[in-house]
């Protein structure tokens, strides 16, 4: 009775709504799943045009600029007459070295003020290796100037480009591990669900034996096999791969459980009852009712993926440099006195947390909104 | 009321038992919802005395069973007591000091986790559930569940308390109670695992007893035996019950007063012959008249085939077998089998209705699904006789030969909620078979679905909504729809009405009668309730572990069976009639043949 | 029945184990070359001579040219008798170096289940009895981030605070004056603080995940018909709750031991790395990298059998708390 009322069915409309739009409904009321759901949208696009968002080349290294910490952004700037205008700009800094201790230190430069802006002309850059481009989603409005947000790493490196270009790799890199891993889990969890028998008990054994390995040795010895000089490309590959062989038994056991259950379902009966072919009743009649279920898990298992690559690269093992990934990035911050000297080496790590935080939101409001009959027959 | 509450001593001995011992006055309980409070128990008011029975009947989401849980304030949250009194008259019972001083408690009035209400639930009043398995424990043995019960109320050690449950598994026949009692509830039957509740209700020997439709889940043999044995204990220990059912039949049975209740509100109350001769609200007289109705002959289908008496066999089963065969472990250790079909064979004549009846384990719904061939058979054969004459044995086509054969024999399921997929709009559902087997495209398609859902009395509009916007008799409906889509032959209707109220039962059975008339059908039609069967087919065949124990026009059958199977199914089905109770002798089958 | 389903499950873990030795000797095997040829590139690199005779004789002694059957028969039948084979790089037989470090991974992996559950079991409860509470959504957003920091970044945080705010380090396992010390009952206390630190961090997202579990699971509990008869019968909220919604909702906790085990000691691998814990972890990855197929070989079939192990205790563990599977 009260079910009725928090039910997405209650919906004026409802009566002629698809499940996208009753799951839509459900979706929409879950606050934090949407706002997951804006934050992973950004997240892909700045994947998608990295390019353009790093205000620079991010391996374009300046040696005066080594540890350079972040500057903030001033919008107005005082002249020395009292008057004021808009100027969006940042403070420049100034090395010194103490003489005897060597150390260095930055203090800011109160004569060089630094131009910056959106849309600049920056250094010219190819987008995604083939689009010949100049502007910059934000940058210095003097190219040869250097300005940075959060700071630089040892090599005088910008850091916001960094992690902007770490941005592609990593997010992409849980995508197309998930897509390898829904593959075969697709595969195997559906033979294992539909045709049930000594198949579902192979792959159900086989499963479990995943499930009872410790992941991190594995992952470990696994990617210690690859040979150190093969290309970025290949290695990039050969990781997802790694990873992927790792995550798809969750996968497997939602496709197979839904199988079960479905295939006992009497609305699959009357399907095979009504002549459909084995092909119409798996896709017609009892994928629409997986596909929520499996989407929801896809986004749940992004998140672990990205952990994975992060903790990998971390120790060495898994995406190298001259790739940029969160995980090469925050390789960098493994040593207790440079994050003590740069904590804005940490800066990935927020990139990661903020990643698998929205996924995990997005996922979770999904996996409530995707059976919007959940209700049914009570 | 509350009078003669004050003066209980000047109540004579046998006057006594009629003194109310609970008084519920004007109760409202309500559900607070985004919309406000939803009142699911509106202003009812009754009373139950002393080795009385009152029947508090109405169909699905008529808010008795949360009138029930109300008085002892077990309603799950967010339901609430909004107003009115439950008072019980604490002197009246047997814990009670009968002499001694009035002592009545207002139950509304105390909080739901209070002391007070604790020391009531279960001591002077207790409850029993519909469903047994869940309502118990299923990590706790029985034992230490009844044990409980009593050590909560009693103070006495776990020796004399364990004792004390094995003397109530005793009293509620429980064979072996000793061991029975180091038992799990799963490794109970359905019939003893409601036994076992009852034990464990009467662990304090309670004044009131609440059972809320606790024969519901249970087979119609075993429904009789627990409705004996509440009747039993409440002469033995003078308990007042309020029994919960929507079953007229059993209200006649055991109920000395009804009260009928329909949205939240009671519309009817007075003593059983009254309501059920003289029955004064609509519902009250729609609800009997419905089940009435189902009690004999449907007299439109007797009147048909006056007219059109049955043709040639359009389907004969022969000895038709089906093995389930489990291998529990993997290494295939010890494999049980279970003949769920074991050797049957039928006949069904065209324009003829074929009802198979058994209760749950019997084999019927197997055997309706071996027949479509959801199942494969593991022996015999199923020759259907097609328009042209051509037999086929749907038992030994290969799987890509099923599709002509589907096409004349189709299938209704019992479940109207499961058997229609929610993800697709009613005009894909009913139109899925057409357009599968390639009978109709496009408008046409529309058109013909358009013209089923009206032959099932649905209006056209309802194609492009989805399943969940109806109700469980309109969803049967188009359940129909989509099996006579393909202009059947052979319809098998599995428990087509089991899940439906009982006003809405007669409806459907009267669509399928009359869909019989206009499109010349044949039923196969199983079901566990022999009243529809009655009313609906013209001959019957018993099922019993996977064997047919009688078969036979159903009036000879229903008025003088011969298997003693049979004999016993018949013997405990309840009569909605009150004059009838008693007249019959119960008999008890324990098939040992 | 209990005993029986013991047995079986014992017997039916014997081929798990085998196939375990096979991953972790194929893991081992996979990378091309061998640690001659990392040996060779070392002394290459420092510029020694390399005798390629003197190689192959080294080849030859520990077997590496021979098939891979052959070699993993030899492997595996001295890993029988507890003969782990001759770590290259230490030059020392394998079983004198891993024992003492497997020790601490287990005790870490241990502590820190037992912490996990220490915290996640009452909190799980409560978020579950009351529902949407402002208590609930702390722990729901506490569980949230702990389940989306990586363990290693969270350890790198606290060891950054340590050194900047407290100048403290709180890498290791044992103070400096205990590093070399034989066992003693100071040792064991200074074990004792020094775990806490890696317990946490290596706890956080189990335990995250675990709340989520426990609140899942009791929720859906707590409405059981069974739970309602317990009412009726007049028990009381708290006792209600405690013997039957939470000794329900503990089945699906106490099989979080057959993955939260393994994932845990999974876990170790890396934070032991970070904080520089004298655990299996650091010691891998060394091994890893250079190639030390035996030493690498010993710790990765060792973690894999903890893991199998933690499979069965809770597989046996459900079985005594839930007779429905003793049966089935």
């Amino acid at each position: 009775m009260t079910a009725a009322v928090l039910d997405p069915r209650a919906h004026p409309s409802a009566d002629q709504a698809s499940q996208w739009r009753l799951m839509w409904w459900a979706f929409r009321r879950h606050k934090l799943a949407m706002t997951g759901l804006v934050i992973v949208a950004l997240l892909y696009l700045v994947a998608l045009l990295a390019e353009f968002f790093a205000p620079y080349d991010p391996d374009a290294a300046v040696a005066r600029h080594v540890y350079h910490p972040p500057q903030a952004v001033h919008f107005f700037d005082t002249a020395a007459d009292g008057s004021w205008a808009f100027r969006p700009h940042v403070q420049g800094m100034r090395l010194s070295r103490d003489r005897f201790t060597l150390q260095t230190t930055y203090a800011p430069d109160p004569g060089q003020k630094i131009d910056v802006g959106f849309f600049v002309k920056g250094t010219p850059y190819k987008l995604w290796g083939v689009i010949e481009m100049e502007r910059r989603f934000f940058g210095t409005v003097d190219p040869t100037q250097r300005a940075y947000l959060i700071g630089a790493d040892r090599l005088g490196r910008d850091m916001l480009s960094r992690v902007v270009a770490g941005t592609r790799i990593s997010m992409s890199i849980g995508l197309v591990g998930v897509g390898m891993s829904l593959v075969l889990g697709i595969i195997l969890g559906g033979l294992s669900g539909y045709y049930g028998g000594w198949i579902d008990a192979t792959v159900q054994r086989i499963v479990e034996f995943k499930l009872a390995m410790p992941t991190i040795p594995i992952w470990l010895g696994l990617s210690a096999a690859l040979p150190m000089d093969w290309p970025p490309m290949a290695r990039y590959f050969a990781i997802t791969v790694i990873l992927s062989l790792i995550g798809w038994t969750e996968l497997a056991r939602v496709v197979r459980g839904r199988f079960l259950s479905l295939r006992t379902e009497d609305f699959v009966t009357a399907a095979r009852l009504d002549g459909c072919s084995e092909r119409r009743t798996i896709f017609r009649h009892m994928l629409p009712s997986m596909v929520s279920h499996i989407i929801a898990s896809v986004s749940l298992a992004i998140p672990g993926m990205i952990l994975a690559e992060t903790s990998l690269s971390f120790l060495g093992l898994g995406l190298l440099p001259p790739t940029i990934s969160w995980g090469v990035l925050l390789k960098e911050a493994q040593n207790v006195r440079s994050i003590a000297q740069a904590p804005w080496l940490f800066a990935p790590g927020a990139a990661v947390c903020l990643a698998v935080l929205a996924l995990n939101f997005l996922g979770d409001g999904l996996r409530d909104a995707s059976d919007p009959y959940a209700q049914e027959g009570r | 009321m509350l009078d003669l509450a004050r003066r209980p001593a000047e109540a004579p001995p046998t006057g006594a038992a009629l003194a109310p011992v609970l008084e519920v006055k004007n109760l409202v309980t309500a559900f607070a919802t985004r919309r406000g409070p939803f009142k699911a128990v509106d202003d009812v008011s009754f009373t139950l005395a002393p080795g009385k029975t009152l029947c508090l009947v109405g169909e699905s989401g008529s808010g008795k069973s949360v009138t029930a849980r109300s008085i002892l304030q077990i309603v799950d949250p967010p339901g609430a007591i909004e107003s009115g009194s439950i008072l019980l008259h604490r002197h009246r019972t047997a814990k009670g000091d009968r002499a001694g001083p009035a002592e009545t408690v207002d139950m509304a009035a105390l909080h739901p986790r209070s002391r007070a209400i604790r020391a009531i639930r279960g001591r002077d009043i207790a409850m029993i559930f519909q469903e047994p398995m869940s309502s118990l424990s299923p990590v706790h043995t029985i034992g230490n569940q009844i044990v409980e019960a009593i050590r909560l109320h009693d103070h006495v050690g776990k020796k004399e308390a364990k004792e004390r449950a094995v003397e109530l598994l005793k009293k509620v026949e429980i064979p072996r109670p000793e061991k029975a009692i180091e038992r799990y509830p799963f490794e109970y039957s359905g019939g003893m695992r409601q036994r076992a509740m009852i034990a464990m209700a009467l662990a304090c020997t309670p004044s009131v007893l609440i059972a809320d439709e606790p024969t519901t889940a249970l087979d119609v043999t075993t429904q009789a035996e627990i409705l004996a044995l509440i009747k039993k204990l409440q002469t033995d220990v003078g308990m007042a019950v309020l029994f919960i059912t929507h079953d007229m039949g059993v209200v006649a049975e055991i109920a000395d007063e009804v009260a009928v209740m329909r949205f939240g509100k009671l519309v009817e109350h007075g003593d059983t012959l009254t309501i059920f001769e003289r029955p004064q609200h609509d519902y009250t007289k729609m609800l009997l008249g419905a089940v009435k109705a189902l009690d004999r002959p449907s007299p439109r289908r007797l009147q048909r085939r006056e007219t059109n008496p049955p043709g040639d066999p359009v389907l004969e089963v022969r000895d038709l077998r089906k093995v389930f065969g489990s291998s529990s472990g993997f290494l295939g250790r010890n494999k049980d089998y279970v003949n769920a079909v074991d050797g049957v064979s039928l006949t069904l004549r065209a324009g003829e209705n074929l009802g198979i009846v058994g209760e749950s384990g019997s084999g019927k719904s197997t055997l309706g699904r071996c027949l479509m061939r959801v199942y494969p058979a593991n022996g015999g054969e199923i020759r259907y006789i097609d328009r042209k004459g051509t037999v086929h044995d749907i038992a030994a086509l290969p799987e890509r030969g099923l599709a002509p054969v589907r096409r004349d024999l189709r299938m209704i399921f019992q479940d109207p909620f499961s058997s229609l997929n929610p993800r697709m709009t009613v005009g894909q559902i009913v139109g899925e078979p057409l357009l599968v087997n390639g009978l109709a495209q496009g408008a046409r398609l529309r058109d013909r679905v358009a013209e089923l859902l009206s032959l099932v009395g649905m209006p056209e509009s309802a194609m492009e909504r989805y399943p969940h916007a109806f109700s469980g008799g309109q969803r049967q409906r188009i359940g129909i729809a989509r099996a006579i889509a393909l202009e059947p032959k052979i319809i098998i209707a599995d428990e087509a009405t089991s899940a439906l109220d009982v006003s809405l039962r007669t409806q459907v059975l009267e669509l399928l009668l009359d869909l019989q008339e206009r499109l010349d059908l044949s039923f196969i039609f199983i079901s566990h309730d022999i009243a529809v069967i009655r009313y609906f087919c013209d001959r019957i065949a018993v099922m019993f572990r996977g064997k047919v124990v009688e078969e036979g026009a159903t009036e000879a059958v229903c008025t003088a069976p011969q298997h003693a199977y049979t004999q016993a199914l018949l013997s405990a089905v309840p009569h909605p009639d009150p004059r009838m109770r008693g007249t019959r002798i119960r008999h008890r089958y324990t098939g040992a043949g | 029945m209990l005993l029986a389903y013991v047995v079986r499950r014992l017997f039916w873990s014997i081929p798990f184990f085998f196939a375990v030795s096979l991953v972790a000797f194929a893991l081992i095997e996979a990378p091309p070359g061998d640690y001659m040829t990392t040996f060779a590139a070392t002394l290459a690199q420092s510029g020694d001579i390399v005798d390629q005779e003197r190689l192959d004789a080294l080849r030859e002694r520990y077997g590496l040219d021979q098939p891979f059957v052959v070699q993993y028969w030899k492997w595996i039948s001295g890993v029988v008798r507890g003969d782990f084979g001759i770590s290259f790089e230490w030059q020392q037989p394998v079983s004198d170096l891993i024992w003492e470090r497997m020790a601490l991974s287990v005790i870490l992996a241990a502590a820190t289940l037992l912490f996990t559950w220490a915290i996640a079991f009452p909190i799980g409860i409560y978020s579950a009895v009351r529902k949407y509470s402002i208590g609930d959504y702390f722990f729901s957003a506490l569980g949230f981030i702990g389940l989306s920091l990586p363990n290693f970044l969270l350890g790198l945080v606290l060891m950054y605070i340590a050194v900047v705010h407290f100048g403290s380090d709180v890498s290791g396992l044992f103070s400096a004056e205990y590093q070399q010390a034989p066992w003693s009952w100071g040792k064991v206390v200074d074990l004792g603080q020094h775990l806490l630190i890696p317990v946490v961090i290596l706890g956080t997202s189990a335990t995250a995940s675990l709340i989520r579990i426990m609140r899942a699971n009791l929720l859906d509990e707590l409405y059981k018909p069974y739970v309602t008869t317990a009412r009726a019968k007049g028990l009381s909220e708290w006792r209600l709750l405690v013997k039957y919604p939470v000794r329900l909702a503990l089945n699906p906790f106490v099989s979080t031991i057959g993955w939260a085990f393994p994932q845990l000691v999974s876990g170790s691998v890396i934070i032991s790395y970070v904080l520089s814990l004298p655990t299996a972890g650091p010691l891998l990855l060394q091994a890893l990298l250079a190639q030390d197929m035996f030493l690498a070989g010993a710790f990765i079939l060792l973690l894999c059998a903890l893991s199998i192990i933690g499979m069965l205790v809770s597989d046996i563990l459900l079985a005594v708390i839930d007779p429905r599977i003793r049966y089935r």
